[in-house]
């Protein structure tokens, strides 16, 4: 495994390649690019037709795939994902749009005890390649049950794969990596960075589609910002959190690396681990509470595997043990540019 | 209209037609028998309060003074007509969109948009009302709803001798979510205790963008048969048929017969809610057609034909509506977040050790930036 992403830099002569998109858009093209490669590929949903989702995603999909493909399911979750289940037995890779975090949970059996288990019930005879999209986590000003960050109930299930992309270049190459990998994969869009724009090179995903290849990549944490003093650990929609933090830490002499986990299932420990040594002070930090959460899975890890080296307790920043609060309180809920320098404070001064 | 299938005109009971003419129905009549001119200018009354308010929400959101707003325009007859046909004990579960509904169990709506506001989760006394709160998980709270029938029936009030004193719910969701698990369970749990609840679906066609066929063939209220559960389909439009078909279901239900699902077929006039775009799904020409069966132009033109809607009274309203705005854009204006260590409130009945350190761990956080200025 390598610290950064597998990406090489971009080789010069594929600079056509390289478009500017929204997270939103990339995971778009990452949707017909994999529907154009494999007639199986199957969109399922509420909403995600003619609508094209209520956050636009899968816009135009319908208009050129048609309903067959890109399927108005009707509003049952559990119906979405059970009868996913049915047509990847034979042979249909469902991507499968959950509206909300929120909405998942009626869904929650079929996930759990039908999905997550098939491989290993079946002795490995069934392969049950279902994507299931959600956007998740919050800073949209939503009402209840919009906003909500799922990923630990789901780590705890062996089974899943879990992964979240933070940027529009991993958005573009994971979804399309997370429908190559033959096991179910849970894949987390931060909703509030749907919007954010990035470059895009189209074209080095595609000699990593192959099914080990793609498990591999979806797995795998990246470095995205060097650093020797504190390591921030983040994914999804708190990596650029840490990304200022990291800016506002180093304009007082702090240098903080921020990894970005991209993985919440399997964790890259190596990468992690890597890091915690050459920094000897972890934050980890994302919106979802911290009690019994990934954090929590993380410091054991690091505590387990790093503990001489550490100079300072792993410390988390995230969400409380409250329901996620309503609207006009989440930014003080959330793990703010302030929680987190605190933390990197913390662990400096320790 | 569709000819057969889930938006067909088909069976729908209906005592008012689109010209606001008064339909003779025998089977249906004696429970409309009651509705006065006083009764129906209420009902007018009611509905036009509605609407107005539901505007006036959906300008304060336009302007950001709400996160959100989950219009019921166009579905007032259906709401003010079953709300109208509750009385104690019954008790009312709605969905998210049921305003009208709300304003028959008097709560104050200006009120009820704190939660609209990002300010609560709810927003009001469920138990002062006998009005749950809105439940946003599709169809969870047919359940609960199902749950509280039973319990009533339990508690003996429900064919106890002596009909005043006997109860029931009442129970909304929408089309889309007659394809909820829960929803189904709902009703079979309803039906094999037969439990005193009415199921009450607006369809309004749409889920979001999906129109009701994609979540059925059959007319919604169909579903009923398998269940054993009698059923009605009702012209939603028609306030006095909606009210009458909601008094048989409850009688019935109260007095110890059982469930009754009512589809009340309407079309929801605005988009689902604030966040949507209705025109990516459908066409003004179909919105055209049904701004045709409007509910409140539908009952105006009966009480005018009766020359039961004098100018006084009509006046008297669009006072009342006015004054209501401006309380509403007043109201929603003067509030203020509550302190934030509130968001730490109420997990729990009992103090909770991790809730408890999280909350002083938050205090002293942000004491230190208060400290932090003072010395500054
Ligand atoms: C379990 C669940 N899934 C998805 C959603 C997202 N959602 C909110 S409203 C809605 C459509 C509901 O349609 P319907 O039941 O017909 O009621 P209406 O909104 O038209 O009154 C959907 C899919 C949700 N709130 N809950």
């Amino acid at each position: 495994m390598t610290d950064t992403h597998h990406r090489a830099p971009a080789v010069t002569e594929r600079e056509s390649a390289v478009k500017t998109m929204t997270m939103a858009g990339a995971i778009n093209a990452g949707l017909r690019a994999a529907m154009e490669r494999d007639p199986k590929v199957l969109l399922m949903g509420e909403d995600i037709g003619q609508l094209g989702g209520v956050f636009r995603v899968t816009d135009g999909l319908h208009k050129d795939f048609g309903g067959d493909r890109v399927m108005d399911t009707p509003l049952a979750e559990s119906g979405i994902v059970g009868t996913a289940i049915g047509m990847a037995m034979r042979g249909y890779t469902s991507v499968i749009e959950i509206q909300f975090d929120g909405f998942i949970f009626p869904a929650f059996n079929q996930i759990t005890t039908q999905l997550a288990k098939m491989h290993y019930r079946s002795g490995g005879r069934l392969t049950l390649p279902l994507v299931i999209r959600v956007p998740f986590a919050g800073g949209i000003g939503a009402v209840e049950h919009h906003s909500e960050s799922i990923e630990a109930l789901f780590a705890h299930t062996a089974g899943l794969r879990i992964c979240s992309p933070a940027t529009p270049q991993d958005a573009f190459d994971m979804i399309q990596q997370s429908i190559a990998s033959p096991d179910p994969v849970m894949f987390l869009e931060p909703k509030a960075r749907y919007w954010d724009k990035g470059d895009v090179d189209t074209d080095a995903v595609r000699t990593r589609l192959d099914a080990a290849a793609a498990t591999a990549d979806i797995g795998r944490a990246r470095v995205a910002r060097p650093g020797t003093d504190v390591t921030v650990i983040a994914y999804g929609p708190t990596v650029r959190t840490a990304l200022q933090a990291a800016d506002v830490a180093s304009g007082e002499g702090t240098s903080v690396e921020v990894v970005d986990l991209r993985s919440v299932s399997p964790l890259d420990i190596p990468t992690v681990v890597r890091s915690a040594k050459r920094t000897g002070r972890v934050v980890v930090v994302h919106e979802a509470p911290t009690a019994h959460g990934v954090g929590a899975e993380l410091a054991a890890r690091i505590g387990e595997e790093a503990f001489f080296h550490l100079k300072a307790p792993v410390l988390r920043v995230g969400g409380f043990h409250t329901p996620y609060p309503a609207a006009k309180f989440e930014h003080d809920y959330l793990p703010s540019l302030d929680r987190v320098l605190d933390a990197v404070d913390r662990v400096m001064t320790h | 209209m569709e000819a057969t299938g889930p938006l067909s005109d088909e069976g729908l009971v209906q005592l008012l037609d689109v010209d606001g003419t008064r339909v003779a129905d025998p089977d249906w009549e004696p429970y409309a028998a009651h509705l006065t001119p006083d009764a129906l200018r209420l009902a007018w009354r009611l509905m036009t309060i509605t609407r107005a308010f539901d505007a006036e929400a959906t300008s304060l959101q336009r302007q950001g003074e709400l996160g959100l707003w989950v219009s019921c325009l166009g579905q007032e007859a259906a709401q003010i007509g079953s709300g109208t046909a509750v009385r104690e004990p019954d008790y009312v579960f709605p969905s998210y969109r049921e305003h009208g509904v709300a304003l028959t169990r008097d709560i104050d709506l200006p009120q009820m948009l704190t939660l609209f506001r990002g300010l609560e989760h709810g927003s009001w006394d469920p138990v002062a009302h006998s009005f749950h709160l809105y439940t946003l998980v599709i169809g969870a709270h047919s359940l609960h709803a199902t749950g509280y029938a039973m319990a009533m029936d339990r508690d003996g009030l429900v064919a106890s001798g002596s009909p005043d004193k006997d109860g029931a719910v009442i129970c909304y969701f929408g089309d889309g979510a007659t394809s909820q698990g829960d929803v189904n369970e709902a009703l079979v749990f309803a039906s094999v205790n037969n439990a005193p609840i009415v199921f009450f679906v607006q369809n309004n066609q749409f889920a979001i963008s999906e129109p009701t066929t994609r979540q059925s063939r059959v007319p919604l209220a169909q579903r009923a048969d398998g269940f054993g559960i009698p059923r009605v389909r009702v012209d939603g439009n028609d306030v006095i048929a909606v009210h009458a078909v909601t008094q048989w279901a409850l009688r019935h239900a109260r007095a110890g017969q059982g469930p009754v699902l009512i589809e009340a077929f309407t079309y929801r006039m605005a988009s689902h809610t604030t966040s949507d775009d209705a025109t990516r799904y459908r066409t003004r020409a179909d919105e055209e057609k049904w701004r045709q069966r409007d509910p409140i132009e539908r009952l105006k033109k009966h009480l005018d034909a009766l020359g039961e809607l004098p100018q006084e009274f009509r006046d008297a309203v669009t006072a009342e509506t006015k004054a209501l705005g401006k309380r509403t854009r007043e109201t929603v204006k003067s509030w203020e977040r509550p302190a934030l260590l509130t968001m730490f409130d109420h997990v729990y009945a009992e103090p909770h050790q991790q809730v408890e350190s999280e909350r002083a761990w938050f205090d002293r956080y942000q004491q230190s930036f208060l400290d932090e200025g003072s010395h500054a």
